[in-house]
């Protein structure tokens, strides 16, 4: 086994690595070539979460399918998005803050010293809550600035790859004509439509959506949850919603995750969303979803 | 007493009340306060630049511009114009990319602890009087090196230019919300890029206007020239190991010739020291704006 400096890439149609061997530095990175469908399965292994010394996240251990929507809902403060920033290493980016357990990606731990962050972040996406497109970048550049900034240079390579995850974002045919204008130009719901087009322009296999619709109007809630319902044929999505029905709707499976004494999140229970929403096992979780608290 | 009921509208057409005269007066009172505050500002800038122009213009020939001090029948100021328009930009190479270069360090890479020191370092380099680079460059570059020369102008200028810009800097690129740096960090752009490929485009216009500021700032120093560049009345175009005019060394020494025609042409020369900086101003802010507006 070697470790692949960042830019190369291998010749096309040969069979790619699976994209734990990607988070590993092992085989082919997202910057072109071809790569074999992975599957995307992530597993959570007792992981905590700390700021300083406060533990935000405490030992949660959860098995989240491959191309499936996977909700984590809970109350203010249970640490969802800390746990969803967990699971990219974007938390690490916070100074004074680190993470215990394992972060399985196919079997690989993206914890593991050998993994770096840089890879795990490109095989393993993200969308915020408010849509942050580059500010200096038209919506062009916006799609392509993950491959371009990773060292892609083809210009065809980044010409066909933006108009195919605008399509896949379901914005193309509202943005086609004006490339050239700025990423901060469109309105909200299309900004964050924008931010996904990023997202998957890296070719993740792994989408986390840090309650991506909270700033949107209803309509463009609507729009973000139709593409997710896309896109789980080709990546597996975790989304952080604060919103019960928006979880029953767009959700295969849900975890519950509420807060201890301690003040930290720890998971009640997790499962397909139609039992968790209608059937829970817990009295904490049927409390949740029937709003009765939280 | 009338027992009907008063109704709202009843009460706004009330007289009014001392209490509401008195704050009418403090009102104005403080409006007027802070306006004459406002013309205290301005009323030197304006003096400034009627009595420059009132005194120079008179004497503003195209013999000041476009003859050099040395020539012994009609002597101007153009080696003094050449001076400033070599050493100034070349102190701006030096003290300015140091000074990006540190203001990006501290922005977006130093610890806390180190940002503190930083800072203060910055503020007592900040406070350091002028003559004092000018002393420093003397004890070192010109004493042991280069004796009196147009880089050794320069570094002193450097000295001078390098705190401004790093402050700036540092300032403006913590300006950039934390949203952009975290959307190209979770598509696996690695930091260094992030910083040079997202963050410093976003800042581009705030950079610039740090730079110009540097710029003006160095162009109108007189005293770290003093003991570095000396001063000449010989026309020196890249010689930069001898000695050499600048436009405030110019307008300094023939203020202090007993001969009116030289002290109007320390007058004039103030004139071009003036209109070039505003030009770059100009120049540099308005394209700057034009970025922003884009």
């Amino acid at each position: 086994m070697t470790f692949a400096p960042e830019t190369d890439s291998a010749p096309v149609g040969r069979p790619g690595p699976t994209p734990g061997d990607l988070a590993r530095g092992i085989g082919t990175p997202a910057t072109g070539g071809a790569r074999a469908d992975g599957v995307g399965g992530v597993e959570l292994v007792e992981v905590s979460a700390y700021y300083r010394t406060f533990r935000a996240v405490r030992e949660i251990s959860l098995r989240i399918r491959p191309r499936a929507v996977t909700a984590l809902i809970g109350p203010s403060g249970c640490g969802k998005s800390t746990l969803l920033r967990v699971i990219n290493r974007m938390h690490e980016t916070i100074p004074g803050t680190r993470a215990e357990g394992a972060v399985r990606l196919d079997g690989i731990d993206i914890y593991d010293p050998r993994v770096s962050p840089v890879r795990v972040r490109r095989t393993i996406g993200m969308v915020f809550q408010k849509p942050n497109p580059f500010p200096a970048m038209s919506i062009r550049e916006n799609v392509s600035a993950g491959l371009r900034l990773a060292g892609e240079r083809s210009r065809s390579v980044l010409e066909g790859m933006v108009e195919d995850c605008l399509r896949r974002a379901a914005l193309w045919d509202e943005v086609k004509d004006k490339l050239k204008q700025p990423g901060t130009s469109l309105s909200g719901g299309q900004q964050q439509r924008l931010c996904i087009a990023r997202a998957i322009a890296t070719e993740p296999e792994v989408i986390l959506m840090d309650e991506p619709c909270s700033a949107l109007d209803p309509r463009a809630t609507l729009q973000i949850e139709e593409l997710m319902a896309d896109l789980k044929r080709r990546f597996t999505i975790i989304i952080v919603t604060h919103n019960m029905q928006q979880a029953a709707r767009a959700s295969d499976d849900t975890a519950f995750l509420t807060m201890g004494d301690d003040r930290a999140g720890y998971l009640v229970e997790s499962g397909p969303t139609a039992q968790i929403f209608s059937n829970p096992t817990r009295q904490l979780t049927e409390d949740y979803v029937s709003g009765r608290f939280g | 007493m009338d027992d009907r009921v008063l109704s709202a509208g009843d009460l706004l057409l009330a007289p009014p009340t001392t209490i509401d005269l008195r704050r009418g007066l403090t009102d104005r009172f403080w409006k007027l306060l802070s306006l004459l505050a406002a013309i205290v500002v301005i009323a030197p800038l304006v003096a400034i630049l009627f009595f420059v122009v009132a005194r120079g213009l008179p004497t503003l020939t195209p013999q000041l511009v476009f003859n050099a001090a040395g020539n012994t029948t009609a002597p101007g100021a153009l080696n003094a114009i050449l001076g400033s328009l070599q050493m100034v930009p070349l102190a701006l190479l030096i003290g300015g990319s140091l000074g990006l270069a540190g203001g990006i360090y501290m922005a977006e890479f130093a610890g806390p602890r180190v940002v503190a020191i930083g800072a203060f370092i910055v503020d007592v380099l900040l406070g350091v009087p002028s003559i004092i680079a000018g002393l420093l460059i003397y004890g070192t570059v010109v004493a042991y090196a280069t004796g009196s020369s147009a880089i050794a102008g320069s570094l002193a200028l450097a000295v001078i230019i390098f705190p401004i810009v790093m402050r700036a800097t540092e300032e403006v690129l913590r300006l950039v919300p934390e949203a952009v740096r975290e959307a190209s960090l979770a598509l696996g752009i690695p930091k260094w890029r992030t910083t040079i490929s997202v963050v410093i485009p976003v800042a581009r216009a705030g950079l610039l206007t740090g730079l110009m500021l540097a710029f003006a700032r160095g162009f109108g120093e007189t005293a770290p020239l003093l003991f570095t560049a000396r001063g000449s009345n010989a026309l020196n175009v890249g010689q930069l190991g001898d000695p050499m005019s600048a436009l405030p060394l110019f307008v300094y020494q023939n203020s202090r010739v007993a001969d009116d025609f030289f002290v109007g042409q320390a007058w004039s020369a103030a004139i071009v020291l003036l209109a070039i900086v505003l030009l770059v101003n100009i120049v540099v802010r308005g394209r700057s704006i034009g970025a922003r507006v884009e």
